[in-house]
């Protein structure tokens, strides 16, 4: 008797701790005498894994194929057949996700994170670009983007808005980039892919403020070619600097320039470099004078922009959410007259207070550190851009431009020089 | 390019450009090697974790899908097939009957359907259902919480940073592994139910 009471008696307390994990069994299931059969809990399968490496497969096709078009068939027209397939697969199929320039976030997020498992499709997204960039210029941007596409499709009447202006707007992607990595490596939230202007686009379904966004985005596009490109895309920023170092890049004649000035108004872009002749060299003096000029301002912006930026790292701070939560628990509510779902949420996860600061405090140090690091960068990215545009670069003929160049080909198609050559052609 | 020279011959500029090019390419392995300590050959998946879910509400808003990728899923194997669903019938409900204002439901996506006295079984129309939550808070609350949030991986477009994941006040959110791609309370401890329909 004693030991069926001790059995029962355990077999309550194991019910309980078994419970207190997995619900609340109030009402036993009943026992049905008229044969009912209980239906099965459907648990539908996501996509299959294997279609991810099909994702990656067309990746390298169609940059494969990009690469091959621009620098050896140098045809603006099949380059852009390629481009609108990678606007209906990457875009319209595969709805704009995973992308490469969101991918940038995985793979910062997997440096600084160790409990971030990152899949593999996700590095081979933001490695392959990058790579074919450095052998092939931004063949990437010309036909396997579908953002690029989107906005290629619609830039029907691209004007210039003058070098100038293009030069302090080609600064934004920088500040996007670091605020992406600044974002993604504290673990806060990937804002390339929240203020992403496409992706609802490509899912017919966007929400209201992003609609708007895109729209500005394609009808601007229409006189600005590629405005998000160009002006925001933080993943060209990277492309940008890859491109530079390229080992074969697109040229516009396919054998020598002549001067005919044809193809100066031909990218819409501003990414072709006019010829800066020698004949009249600056003077000693003043080449001494920009040098000092530049070594000064250089390393000031940069201090510049990491003190100004640390003194914001609280302000930056507040997205997260565990500052967040924080400052809510520090604010003049209490705990108990709080009705926010945090609040609620906090209270339900039976977490210590103390635990939501010092991780808070984590955060806001981590944040401290960023910000100096992404102050310093673009500090020295405002130097640089300043100190470039003091430098006279000579060079006899029109070249495009290794960094800003899109590698569309549009340009190709301006130039007489129709030469046999084009198949032996080398850089 | 603009050096039609003799290519055979290095100059300094094409050996700096070398050197750049070869250094880059080592970066970028470096960066590549660095990851792929951390890599998995796998896809992972979005879901949440009923355990951790408040019913806040925000699954229906948040999701880039409308309806919601979110659905409210009925574990039957947890359902005590209750007459009084908590899930079902508003708290203050008089009569027991199927009539709209009774429904907690705001899309009537649950369907009730009588088995035998006094049981009743709980369908999920999900097509209907918006994942908003408010059954499965009544059911938690009056019931054996057999009703559960889950995101339905049939529907999810699975977006590389979910929105709703970056809006969940209790954090319940995480990247799971494609294989085991479902957190239903339950099955999750007996992993004895398949993992594909």
């Amino acid at each position: 008797m004693n030991k069926r009471l001790l059995v029962l008696l355990l077999m309550i307390i194991s019910s309980i701790q078994f419970l207190n994990v997995y619900g609340v069994q109030r009402f036993p299931k009943p026992e049905f005498e008229s044969g009912y059969m209980q239906p099965e809990t459907l648990v539908p399968a996501a996509r299959a894994g294997m279609l991810a490496l099909m994702d990656v497969l067309v990746l390298v096709a169609a940059l494969a194929l990009v690469s091959w078009l621009v620098l050896k068939k140098r045809s603006r027209n099949l380059v852009f057949l390629v481009s609108v397939f990678s606007l209906a697969y990457f875009g319209f199929y595969r709805h704009g996700c995973i992308c490469s320039i969101g991918a940038l976030q995985n793979v910062t997020l997997a440096i600084f994170d160790n409990a971030y498992v990152i899949p593999l499709t996700a590095i081979a997204f933001f490695i392959l670009p990058l790579i074919f960039t450095l052998f092939f210029g931004r063949t990437f941007c010309a036909g396997v983007c579908p953002f690029g596409a989107i906005q290629d499709l619609v830039s029907f009447k691209p004007l210039n808005p003058g070098t100038r202006l293009n030069t302090v707007l080609g600064l934004i992607p920088y500040i996007y980039l670091g605020l992406a990595v600044l974002y993604a490596a504290t673990g806060t939230d990937f804002i390339i892919c929240r203020y992403d202007p496409f992706v609802g686009i490509f899912r017919f379904d966007a929400s209201f403020g992003m609609f708007i966004f895109a729209g500005t985005l394609l009808i601007s596009g229409i006189f600005i070619a590629r405005p998000y490109c160009r002006f925001l895309c933080p993943y060209g920023v990277l492309l940008n600097w890859i491109s530079r170092f390229s080992w074969k890049h697109l040229t516009i004649t396919p054998s020598v320039c002549i001067q005919c000035r044809l193809c100066e108004d031909s990218c819409p872009y501003d990414a072709i470099d006019m010829p800066v002749t020698d004949k009249n060299p600056e003077n000693r003096s003043t080449t001494i004078r920009k040098l000092i000029l530049i070594c000064v301002l250089v390393p000031f912006f940069t201090m510049l922009g990491g003190y100004a930026l640390s003194r914001l790292h609280e302000t930056l701070a507040g997205v997260n959410g565990q500052v967040r939560l924080a400052k809510t628990l520090l604010g003049p509510l209490s705990i108990e007259q709080s009705e926010s779902f945090e609040i609620t949420a906090f209270k339900s996860s039976g977490k210590p207070v103390s635990q939501v600061y010092s991780e808070a405090s984590q955060v806001l140090r981590q944040f401290y550190i960023g910000s100096w690091i992404l102050g310093c960068f673009l500090g020295l990215v405002f130097g640089i851009t300043l100190a470039s545009r003091m430098i006279t670069k000579y060079r006899s003929d029109y070249i495009p431009n290794k960094g800003t160049c899109f590698s569309c080909t549009r340009c190709v198609d301006y130039c007489p020089v129709k030469s046999d050559t084009v198949k032996s052609f080398s850089p | 390019m603009e050096e039609p020279e003799n290519s055979s011959k290095i100059n300094r500029r094409k050996f700096l450009s070398t050197g750049v090019r070869a250094s880059v390419l080592i970066g970028i392995g470096g960066v590549a090697a660095l990851v792929a300590k951390k890599a998995i050959t796998g896809q992972t998946v979005w879901q949440l974790d009923p355990a951790k879910c408040i019913q806040c509400g925000r699954c229906a808003t948040n999701c880039v899908l409308t309806p919601s990728a979110v659905k409210c899923v009925h574990v039957y194997a947890m359902c005590g097939y209750c007459d009084l669903c908590g899930g079902y019938f508003k708290p203050e409900t008089k009569t027991l009957t199927t009539a709209a204002e009774n429904q907690l439901c705001p899309t009537n996506a649950i369907k009730r359907k009588f088995i035998e006295d006094p049981f009743f079984e709980y369908t999920i129309d999900e097509p209907l259902c918006i994942g908003c939550g408010k059954c499965v808070k009544g059911c938690g609350s009056f019931g054996n919480g057999s009703l559960q949030l889950q995101v339905r991986h049939n529907i999810c477009v699975n977006c590389n940073q979910c929105s709703i994941a970056r809006n969940c006040p209790a954090d319940a959110f995480s990247r799971v592994p494609l294989s085991q791609p479902y957190l239903l309370k339950q099955i999750a401890e007996e992993k004895k139910s398949p993992q594909s329909p």
